[in-house]
C-alpha cells in the first residue's frame, strides 16, 4: 500500500533531527502568526494566487533566500567538518551524512537559489524593462513558480522523510544506479530537480516569446537594455539544455524504476553516455545563471556612472558568442575520462575562447567608467567586488581549460574554488547587486546603504578568506568532498582558514537579513520616488509603487535609453499615447495546485506508491483541461478606473 | 467582432503559435537527446537480440501509412476549420482520431509481443534505449489524443469560437510534428535496424 | 536618502578594515603554506614537471590581462568618482569607440591564440595514453579501484598489492587502470595527471619519478561511503630495491586469485596494506569482463566517442 514507506524513513541521526525539528517549528510559527494576524486571506488572494509577474518574482526571491539559509547552513556543515572533525574519525557527522549534505548544498544552491533568484529577478524585470504590462502566459508563469516550489518542497521533504542523495549535485552513475544507492535518496534528487526543471523549461519559453513579441512600439531588438540580451541568451540556453536534463534525468530514473539499462554498469548500459548528456545541459546551465549577472551589471555601471554603455554593439555581440560558445565545450567537466588529445584539445580551446567575450565585456564595464561621474552606491560595490573575484576565477577557469594543466587540478579543491569564484564571485554578486539596485523600485524605498556597504565587505573578505585557502589546498593534492583527511598532510590549518571566510560570509548574510529588516523598518525615513537612481531604461519611468498593469499608456520609445533621453534632453517632444482601457489576468489556484499535485506524484514515485501517482496524475490531466476550457480569465480595468488609480500613485510617491 | 478585438485575437493567435513554436523545439531537443542515446546503445545487445532480429519492416511500413494519412487528414479538418464548416471539421477530426488510435494499437501490440517474447527492455540496453524512444514517441500521440478529444468536445458545446480554432490550429502543428519525428523514427530505427 | 547621524561605518573605514582583514588571513596563509607540501607545485616526476610549467605559463600569459583589469577598474574608478568634479573630464554621451573596441577584441584574441597552440602541442604531449619514452624497460602496473582501496596487481612479476604500489625510479610506469567500483580517478599530485578508473573499462596512465621518495596518492571522484579513505602509497625506488622487494612479494604465502579477490572487493574502509603472490594472471581481464561478458564484440563502450583509446595498450 504504502510502496517503500515505512517508519524507518524518519530521521536517526541527531543533526537530521534537528534539522527537521527546526524546519518544522519555523513553519508552524509561520502558520501561527498568519492566523493570529487573519492574514490566510490576504496571502491567498494577493499572493500564492496573483499572476501578477512582480508579485510571482517576489515570491520567487522569498524562496529562493530561505533556500540560501538552508544551503548556507548545509555549507557550515562542510565547512565545520573539513576544518574541525575530519581528522579524527568520531565527529558528529558521519560520512554518509557528510555526502547528504554536500549533494544538498550543490543542488539546493544552483537550482532553489541561482535559479530561484534568476527566476525571481525576469519576472520583476523584465516585462518593466521592455515596457510590457505582463508576460506572454500568465497562467504557465504562475504555474512555473509553483512547480519550481513543488521541486524545493520534495528536496527539503527529504530531510524528514527518508535520505538525500549521497552521488553529488550531478549524481553520476553507476554511483547513483540502483546497485550502489538502492534507497530513495537518488530518487529525491532526480523528482526535485525533474519537476523544477520542467517549471524553468516553461519559464524559459514564457519570457522568450514575452521578450519577442510584447515589446513597447519602437523598442527594436538593438534598442533593448542589455539585460534584456543577456536573458535573451540565458533563456536560448534553457530552451536547448533543459530538454536534455529532462530526458537525462528520465533515463536515471527509469533505469531505477523499471530495470532500464541506460547507465548501468552491465547489460551494455553506458555511464559515460550519462556524464555527456548531464554535461550538456550542466555546462549551459552555468552560463544560464552568469548571463544574467552580466546583464545587470551592464545595467548598473551605466547608470552610476551617469553615461552610455560603452560598446553596446560589442556587449551585444558578445552575449551571442557566449551563448552559442557555451554549448561547444562540455566535455572540459571530464578531461580525465581519457578522451583522445585531439578531443580534449579541441574542447579546451574552445572553452578559452570563452575567455574572449567575456573579457571584452570586463573592458566595456571599465570603459563605461571612463570621463563618467561614478557614485559608489551599494550596486556599484557589488559591480567592483564582482570584476576583482570575477577575474581570479577567470585566470583559474582559463587554467582548468587547459587539459595538461586540468589533469592535475581536476576533482580537486582548485576546481572546487574556481567555481565557487564564478558562482559567488560573479551570479551571487551579480544578483545582490540587482537587489539592491531595484529594490527601491518596488518597495518605494532604499535599502539602508551602510549595512549594505558592510554587508558587502563582509562577503567579499569572506569569499576571499573562505575560498583562496581552497585553490592552495587543491594543489596540495586536497581532492574535493572528502569527509576526512590524514593530520599528517598539514592541511588542517588551511581549512580552518576556510572555515573563518565561512563565518565571515555568514556575517555578510546576517548583515544582509538585518539591512532589510532595519530598512522596512525605518521605510519612511528611507523613502524615495520612483526613479531614484536617475534610471535609463523603462522600469524607472513608471510610477512607485507599480500598477499591476506597469504602465498606465503604452508611448512608443525611440531611443535606446528612451528614458533617459526624455528626462535630459528637453528639446526632445514627448510622444503621446491614448489611455484604453486595460485587461489584467484574474487571480487563480491552478498554479498553486498543480504545484500541490507535482508534490504528490514526485513523492509517491519516490516511494514506489503507485496508486497514488496514477490518482496524482489523473487528477492533473483533468485540471489541466479544465483549465484550458476557461472562459473569463481577465478583468478589464476601465478608464475612469486607470485615471484613478495613476493620480494616487504619481500623487504619492511624487 | 470590434477591430481592436480583432487585432488583440490576432496578437493572441501570433503569441500562443510562437511559444508553441518554440515548446517544439524543446521537444525536438528532447527527442534529440533520445535519438543520440540509441545512436549510442544500439549496438549494446548485451547477448540479447539486435534489431534486425526483432523488427518487422511491414508492420513499421504500416504504421508510418497510417500516421502519414492521419496527418493528411488532420490538415482536411484543417481546411474545414478554415471554411467555418463545423460538420466536415469533426468528421476529419474523427477519422484522424481513429487513424491515431489504430497508429497506437499496432505499436502497443509490438511492445506486446517483444516482452513476450523476452525481450523487454530490461534485457539489454539497445532494447532499453528502443523502448524509450518509441515510447516517448507514442506518449506524445497519447497525448495529441486526448487533446483532439478535448477539441471534439468543445466543438459540440460551443462551436468554432476564436480559442478553439486557436487550439486546433496549435493541434495541427503537433501532430505534424509527431509525424516528422515518427519519420526519423521509421529510417533509423526500423529501416537502418533492418539493414544492419 | 536622508543624511542622518555620520554612521560609524564610513565606506573609508571600512574599506581599510577589510584590507587589514584581508592582509592578516593573507599573512596566515602564507605562513600555514609549507611550500614543500605543494604536491603539483613540486614535482617529482616527468609528467608532473611539465604540467607545473604549464601552469606556470598560463598564470603568466593570463597576467597579460588580468593585471591591466586590476589597474584600470581601480584607476578609474578613482579618477571618476563622483566627488571628483573638477579634475575629471565627464562625456555623458560617449558610448563606444571603434579602435578601442577592436583593441579589446584583438588582445584576448592575441592571447588565447597563443595559448591554444600551446594546448594543442602540450595536450598532445601530456596524453596520458603516450607511452613515456625511455631507454629503460617499462614497468607494467595493473589498477583496479575497488570500494574503497587499490588494487596493485604486476602481471610481469606475478604480484599484486593494496593500498601500496610500488616502481623503480627514472623508469616510466604505464598503469593500466579500471574498476569493480562506481566511477573512482587514480591521482598521485607530485607525479602528475589522473584518471578515471571506469568498470569495463581499461585507461592507461603512464608516470616516471625523477628520484626515490614516497609519494601520497588517492581518489578523487566520490565512489561510496568511504571515499576519503581510498589513499595509497606510492613509492619510488631503486631498481635494485624494487626487483629484491618483487621477488619477496612474489613468495608470498597470500595467494591472489578469483576466490581471494571477491572477498577483497567486498565494501570495506580503513584497508591496511596486503602483498598477494598474482596466483590468477588474468585476473585484471576477468574483473573487466564482469561488466562486459554480456556484451558483443562492437561494445557500446567504443562507439561513445569518448574512449577511442580503448585496446591501444
Amino acid at each position: 500500500m504504502w510502496g517503500r514507506l515505512s517508519l524507518d524513513a524518519l530521521p536517526h541521526d541527531m543533526i537530521t533531527i534537528g534539522g527537521v525539528v527546526g524546519g518544522g517549528l519555523a513553519i508552524l510559527a509561520g502558520i501561527a502568526a498568519l492566523k493570529y494576524f487573519k492574514k490566510w486571506r490576504w496571502l491567498w488572494t494577493n499572493w500564492l494566487t496573483s499572476l501578477d509577474p512582480k508579485k510571482i518574482g517576489v515570491m520567487y526571491l522569498v524562496v529562493a533566500t530561505v533556500m540560501l539559509l538552508r544551503g548556507l547552513a548545509d555549507a557550515g556543515m562542510l565547512r565545520a567538518q573539513q576544518a574541525v572533525f575530519a581528522t579524527s574519525d568520531n565527529g558528529p557527522i558521519s560520512a554518509d551524512l557528510f555526502q547528504q549534505v554536500f549533494s544538498a548544498h550543490g543542488t539546493i544552491m544552483i537550482f532553489f537559489v541561482a535559479m530561484g533568484a534568476l527566476f525571481g529577478l525576469l519576472n520583476l524585470i523584465v516585462p518593466l524593462q521592455i515596457g510590457a504590462r505582463d508576460v506572454a502566459f500568465p497562467l504557465l508563469n504562475s504555474i512555473s513558480f509553483w512547480l519550481f516550489v513543488a521541486g524545493m518542497v520534495l528536496i527539503n521533504l527529504s530531510l524528514a522523510v527518508g535520505e538525500f542523495s549521497t552521488a553529488g549535485w550531478l549524481a553520476y552513475p553507476p554511483l547513483s544506479g540502483l546497485q550502489y544507492s538502492p534507497g530513495t535518496g537518488v530518487d529525491y534528487w532526480i523528482w526535485s530537480l525533474q519537476i523544477a526543471g520542467i517549471g524553468s523549461l516553461l519559464s524559459g519559453i514564457n519570457f522568450l516569446i514575452t521578450i519577442f513579441t510584447m515589446r513597447r512600439p519602437g523598442m527594436s531588438l538593438m534598442k533593448m537594455p542589455i539585460f534584456i540580451w543577456s536573458v535573451i541568451g540565458c533563456l536560448l540556453l534553457v530552451a536547448f539544455a533543459f530538454p536534455i536534463l529532462t530526458a537525462t534525468l528520465s533515463m536515471l530514473s527509469l533505469d531505477r524504476t523499471i530495470g532500464t539499462h541506460f547507465f548501468t554498469s552491465e547489460m551494455g548500459g553506458n555511464p559515460m553516455m550519462y556524464v555527456n548528456l548531464i554535461w550538456a545541459w550542466g555546462h549551459p546551465e552555468v552560463y544560464i545563471l552568469i548571463l544574467p549577472a552580466f546583464g545587470i551589471f551592464s545595467e548598473i555601471v551605466p547608470v552610476f556612472s551617469k553615461k552610455r554603455l560603452f560598446g553596446y554593439t560589442s556587449m551585444m555581440l558578445a552575449l551571442m558568442a557566449i551563448t552559442f560558445l557555451s554549448f561547444t565545450v562540455w566535455l572540459h567537466h571530464f578531461f580525465t575520462m581519457g578522451s583522445g588529445a585531439n578531443v580534449n584539445a579541441f574542447f579546451g580551446i574552445m572553452t578559452m575562447v570563452i575567455a574572449i567575450p567575456t573579457g571584452v565585456k570586463v573592458f566595456n564595464w571599465i570603459f563605461t567608467m571612463y570621463r563618467g561621474r561614478v557614485k559608489f552606491a551599494t550596486p556599484m560595490l557589488w559591480f567592483m567586488g564582482f570584476v576583482v573575484t570575477f577575474t581570479i576565477g577567470g585566470l583559474t577557469g582559463v587554467l582548468l581549460a587547459v587539459p595538461g594543466i586540468d589533469y592535475q587540478v581536476h576533482n580537486s579543491l582548485f576546481l572546487v574554488a574556481h567555481f565557487h569564484n564564478m558562482i559567488i564571485g560573479g551570479v551571487l554578486f551579480g544578483f545582490f547587486a540587482g537587489v539592491a539596485y531595484w529594490w527601491p523600485k518596488f518597495t518605494g524605498f532604499y535599502l539602508h546603504e551602510g549595512l549594505g556597504k558592510v554587508a558587502f565587505w563582509c562577503w567579499l573578505i569572506g569569499f576571499l578568506v573562505a575560498f583562496l585557502p581552497l585553490y592552495a589546498l587543491g594543489l596540495m593534492g586536497a581532492a574535493r568532498r572528502l569527509d576526512g583527511y590524514d593530520a599528517s598532510l598539514g592541511w588542517q590549518g588551511l581549512f580552518i582558514v576556510a572555515g573563518v571566510g565561512m563565518v565571515i560570509i555568514l556575517a555578510g548574510v546576517f548583515f544582509q537579513i538585518v539591512q532589510a529588516g532595519y530598512s522596512i523598518w525605518k521605510r519612511d525615513e528611507l523613502r524615495v520616488g520612483s526613479d531614484p537612481w536617475d534610471g535609463r531604461t523603462l522600469e524607472w519611468a513608471t510610477s512607485t509603487p507599480i500598477a499591476e498593469y506597469n504602465f498606465a499608456t503604452l508611448a512608443p520609445v525611440t531611443y535606446r535609453d528612451d528614458f533617459w533621453e526624455q528626462k535630459h534632453r528637453p528639446e526632445l517632444k514627448k510622444p503621446t499615447a491614448l489611455i484604453e482601457p486595460i485587461r489584467v489576468p484574474k487571480n487563480t489556484g491552478i498554479g498553486v495546485i498543480v504545484g500541490l499535485l507535482a508534490v504528490v506524484i514526485g513523492f509517491a514515485i519516490i516511494w514506489h506508491i503507485w496508486w497514488l501517482a496514477i490518482i496524482g496524475l489523473v487528477t492533473t490531466i483533468v485540471l489541466i483541461i479544465t483549465a484550458t476550457l476557461r472562459e473569463d480569465t481577465e478583468r478589464i480595468v476601465s478608464i475612469d478606473e486607470i485615471m484613478a488609480k495613476e493620480k494616487r500613485l504619481r500623487g504619492t510617491s511624487a | 467582432m470590434s477591430t481592436p478585438r480583432l487585432i488583440e485575437q490576432k496578437f493572441l493567435d501570433y503569441k500562443t503559435s510562437s511559444g508553441f513554436w518554440l515548446y517544439l523545439m524543446t521537444d525536438c531537443v528532447l527527442f534529440a537527446s533520445l535519438f543520440a542515446t540509441y545512436a549510442v546503445l544500439h549496438a549494446a545487445i548485451a547477448g540479447g537480440p539486435s534489431a534486425s532480429d526483432i523488427f518487422e519492416l511491414p508492420m513499421a511500413l504500416t504504421e508510418t501509412i497510417i500516421l502519414l494519412t492521419s496527418s493528411f487528414t488532420c490538415g482536411l479538418a484543417l481546411l474545414a476549420l478554415r471554411h467555418n464548416n463545423l460538420k466536415q471539421l469533426i468528421v476529419w477530426l474523427g477519422v484522424t482520431y481513429i487513424l491515431g488510435v489504430s497508429f497506437l494499437t499496432i505499436e502497443l501490440s509490438e511492445f506486446g509481443s517483444l516482452i513476450q517474447a523476452g525481450h523487454s527492455w530490461q534485457q539489454s540496453a539497445f532494447l532499453s534505449a528502443f523502448f524509450t524512444l518509441v515510447g516517448t514517441h507514442g506518449l506524445h500521440i497519447t497525448v495529441g489524443l486526448l487533446w483532439l478529444l478535448v477539441i471534439v468536445g468543445v466543438l459540440f458545446k460551443r462551436g468554432i469560437t476564436p480559442k478553439v480554432k486557436r487550439q486546433l490550429m496549435l493541434f495541427g502543428l503537433f501532430w505534424h510534428f509527431l509525424d516528422l519525428v515518427w519519420i526519423f523514427i521509421f529510417t533509423v530505427v526500423y529501416l537502418m535496424g533492418v539493414a544492419a | 536618502m536622508k543624511k542622518s547621524r555620520q554612521p560609524f561605518f564610513t565606506p573609508w573605514r571600512i574599506a581599510i578594515l577589510a584590507c587589514l582583514v584581508l592582509i592578516i588571513a593573507g599573512l596566515g596563509t602564507f605562513l600555514l603554506l609549507d611550500g614543500k607540501n605543494i604536491a603539483v607545485l613540486n614535482p617529482r616526476g616527468i609528467v608532473a614537471d611539465k604540467e607545473k610549467d604549464l601552469i606556470i605559463f598560463t598564470v603568466l600569459l593570463g597576467s597579460v590581462v588580468v593585471v591591466p583589469v586590476f589597474i584600470m577598474l581601480f584607476a578609474f574608478a578613482w579618477k571618476y568618482r563622483e566627488g571628483n568634479t573638477k579634475a575629471a573630464k565627464y562625456t555623458p554621451e560617449a558610448d563606444g569607440n571603434r579602435v578601442i573596441e577592436v583593441i579589446w577584441w584583438g588582445i584576448p584574441l592575441i592571447i588565447i591564440g597563443v595559448l591554444s597552440v600551446v594546448t594543442w602541442t602540450s595536450t598532445h604531449d601530456l596524453d596520458p595514453y603516450k607511452a613515456l619514452e625511455s631507454d629503460k624497460e617499462a614497468v607494467s602496473i595493473q589498477v583496479v579501484a575497488l570500494q574503497w582501496k587499490w588494487l596493485f596487481m604486476y602481471p610481469e612479476q606475478g604480484i599484486a598489492t593494496v593500498n601500496e604500489v610500488r616502481f623503480p625510479e627514472d623508469t616510466p610506469v604505464n598503469f593500466t587502470i579500471t574498476a569493480d567500483a562506481p566511477m573512482s580517478a587514480f591521482w598521485i599530485p607530485n607525479l602528475g595527471t589522473q584518471t578515471y578508473a571506469m568498470n569495463g573499462m581499461s585507461s592507461q596512465l603512464s608516470l616516471q619519478a625523477h628520484e626515490t621518495g614516497e609519494y601520497r596518492g588517492s581518489n578523487t571522484n566520490i565512489n561510496g561511503e568511504g571515499y576519503s579513505e581510498m589513499d595509497f602509497k606510492a613509492i619510488s625506488t631503486t631498481r635494485q630495491e624494487f626487483d629484491l622487494w618483487t621477488k619477496a612479494v612474489a613468495g608470498s604465502d597470500k595467494h591472489l586469485d578469483w576466490t581471494t579477490y571477491e572477498q577483497l572487493a567486498r565494501p570495506s574502509k580503513d584497508q591496511p596494506v596486503v602483498y598477494y603472490m598474482l596466483h590468477q594472471p588474468k585476473l585484471y581481464d576477468m574483473i573487466r569482463g564482469k561488466y562486459m561478458d554480456m556484451n558483443s564484440a562492437s561494445s557500446s563502450k567504443d562507439s561513445s566517442g569518448t574512449m577511442n583509446h580503448e585496446g591501444m595498450h
